[in-house]
């Protein structure tokens, strides 16, 4: 099969991917709505003011962007994850694997579903956001490269985990315990450069911190961290995961018996 | 690949092929056989016997341990993509997801095989209506009837215009008019050239449908022939006689058959070769019984599919 029909297949694939995620709207569009709203008002309307960050940006416009960065990274992945480890539990993964489609198209797929509510999820945060502050944008360029490229990562890392998970609780373990404290230690809420020097060599270590500041350059033009670096090492990580996934679904990894 | 092999070469050839399943299960042990084209190939077998495992692996959904699996000449670990192109499969198990609509599942499963969406589409309705389920294509899987969601599993192996299709028990769960209507259209897949691979638990099916029968026993072929040498193995055949009710009637001797009276009405007659029953026909008329009806007990493949496996 060829190169034109890979892409029509993978298409399909990816469209079915995002019919499923608007029909469960109510599961995958609104609750980071309505847990973001929270945080607006909380952090940002209750208690944002007595938190002094030391530069001319108030603490709601800080929290923002590692906001829509917190949605585009567990809604990513969450997607992908269950998506395609519903498709192996109801077995309807068989469709898949009988069919011409290539691996390298399955990914895509599924990864575009993780894009798509990734985004959409993002830009729901983002409009949650534009009722409570003024949001500015220092480069839309770095704004969508961040956001795609880590959506992409994370759809990605999901679609491994989904590949290992024998079971429901296999695939809620990496959320719960391994994304939900990275995400918070990654300086959603807070500027890392405030912090002790032994957390503050914690958090260079933590992989979400990167990506949080390169959204937050997008958005403010203020970074604690070397932009084109995070981003090389976001390309990285896209290619790497890649390779896994297509070597992982050609061994047949939990797929096949 | 040379024209003249192309059209020659077997639809399907196994050879020593084994799937050992981690558990340690020997699922299939060495086995070897060949599919001619436009072959309708019923493969049997007990519960368990390793028919699926089979077929599994014929369709990219099982790891085999080691063999070879070829298809229309095409090596399975080299030209794994065309061999799907060429293959449907209707697995065993329903194989679709539950809150998708049954349009949209045969729709996108066209979508798979690399077809643009207007020719899915089209495909998908053609393939629904053959199976009499278009009318239900916008209803959610999950709200069809068991023999439903069986046609919505054949719709979807034969989006691809399969040269190869491969039934795990498709009739599984159809009532008695599905069936036929099943066995309708299997009828004409074959008679255009489609090969075609059944597995199935009714016999009748096979006798009615089937050219050739392999036998798998324990992960080994038992048997391997054509439905016509495997039938003409089997002359020994058991009849119903109805007969009018009298009193007394003489007891039948004879040693080419065995008389039974099942009750006031029916006599079961048991005859060594079916040449010799209008013989014993005349000879029990001789002897007063007045015969109104005559009908086949037994299935006689189903008899004989025992007689294989019990060995
Ligand atoms: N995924 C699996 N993991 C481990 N063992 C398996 C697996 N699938 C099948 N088996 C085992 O392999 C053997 C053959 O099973 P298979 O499903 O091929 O039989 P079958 O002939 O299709 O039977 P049936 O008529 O019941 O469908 C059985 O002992 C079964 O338990
Ligand atoms: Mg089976």
């Amino acid at each position: 099969m060829g190169f034109f029909r890979q892409c029509i297949a993978s298409y399909t694939l990816m469209l079915k991917e995002c019919h499923r995620i608007v029909r469960i709207w109510s599961q995958s569009l609104i609750p980071p709505a309505i847990t973001t709203s929270m945080y607006f008002i909380v952090f940002g309307n209750l208690l944002g003011d007595k938190i002094q960050l030391g530069n001319d940006v108030s603490y709601i416009q800080f929290m923002t962007p590692g906001l829509i960065m917190l949605s585009i990274i567990s809604n990513s992945y969450v997607n992908v994850c269950s998506s395609f480890f519903s498709a192996k539990f109801q077995k309807s993964i068989e469709e898949l694997m009988v069919a011409s489609i290539n691996n390298v198209a399955i990914i895509i797929g599924y990864v575009g579903g993780g894009l798509f509510r990734g985004l959409a999820t993002g830009t729901v945060v983002c409009i949650i956001g534009m009722l409570f502050t003024e949001i500015t944008i220092h480069s839309w360029a770095m704004v969508f490269a961040f956001a795609i490229l880590t959506s992409i990562v994370f759809s990605l890392a999901g679609f491994t985990n989904a590949i290992f998970a024998k079971k429901f609780d296999d695939i809620a373990i990496v959320p719960t315990f391994v994304l939900t404290p990275l995400i918070y230690l990654g300086g959603v809420f807070h500027s890392v450069s405030s912090l002790p020097q032994h957390w503050q060599s914690l958090s260079m270590a933590n992989p979400i911190y990167y990506v949080v500041n390169g959204l937050r350059y997008g958005f403010l033009g203020i970074s604690e961290v070397n932009i084109l670096a995070s981003f090389a090492a976001l390309v990285v990580c896209v290619m790497l995961l890649m390779g896994v996934n297509i070597y992982l679904l050609r061994k047949g990894v939990g797929i096949r018996s | 690949m040379d024209n003249n092999f192309a059209k020659t070469c077997p639809a399907l050839k196994i050879e020593n092929l084994t799937k050992v399943y981690k558990s340690g299960i020997r699922a299939i042990d060495n086995i070897s056989f060949e599919v001619a084209q436009g072959s309708f190939f019923a493969l049997l077998g007990q519960n368990g016997a390793g028919k699926s495992t089979t077929i599994g692996i014929i369709t990219s959904l099982v790891n085999k341990t080691s063999g070879k699996v070829s298809v229309f000449g095409y090596d399975l670990d080299q030209h794994r993509t065309k061999i799907k192109q060429m293959i449907g499969v209707v697995p065993q198990e329903f194989n679709f997801g539950t809150f998708e609509k049954t349009g949209d599942i045969v729709r996108n499963q066209a979508g798979f095989f690399g077809l643009p969406p207007r020719v899915a589409e089209a495909k998908a309705k053609e393939t629904l209506q053959r199976l009499k389920l278009w009318y239900r294509a916008e209803h959610v899987s999950r709200s069809l009837s068991g023999g439903m969601k069986r046609r919505l599993m054949l719709a979807k192996s034969l989006v691809n215009s399969p040269k190869l299709l491969i039934l795990d028990e498709p009739s599984a769960g159809a009532d008695v008019e599905i069936r036929y209507q099943i066995w309708e259209l299997l009828g004409e897949l074959s008679a255009s050239g489609t090969t075609i691979i059944l597995t199935t638990h009714y016999l009748e099916e096979v006798e009615k449908l089937c050219d050739h029968v392999a036998i798998i026993n324990a992960g080994k072929i038992v048997e391997n022939t054509s439905l016509q040498n495997l039938l003409s193995r089997l002359n020994e055949q058991t009849f119903l006689l109805t007969i009018e009710p009298s009193d007394v009637l003489p007891t039948v001797d004879s040693d080419k058959y065995t008389v039974q009276r099942l009750n006031e009405q029916t006599l079961e007659i048991n005859i060594s070769d079916i040449g010799l029953l209008g013989g014993a026909l005349q000879e029990l008329g001789q002897k007063g019984y007045k015969i109104k009806n005559i009908t086949n007990k037994t299935n006689r493949v189903e008899q004989l599919y025992l007689s294989i496996t019990r060995s």
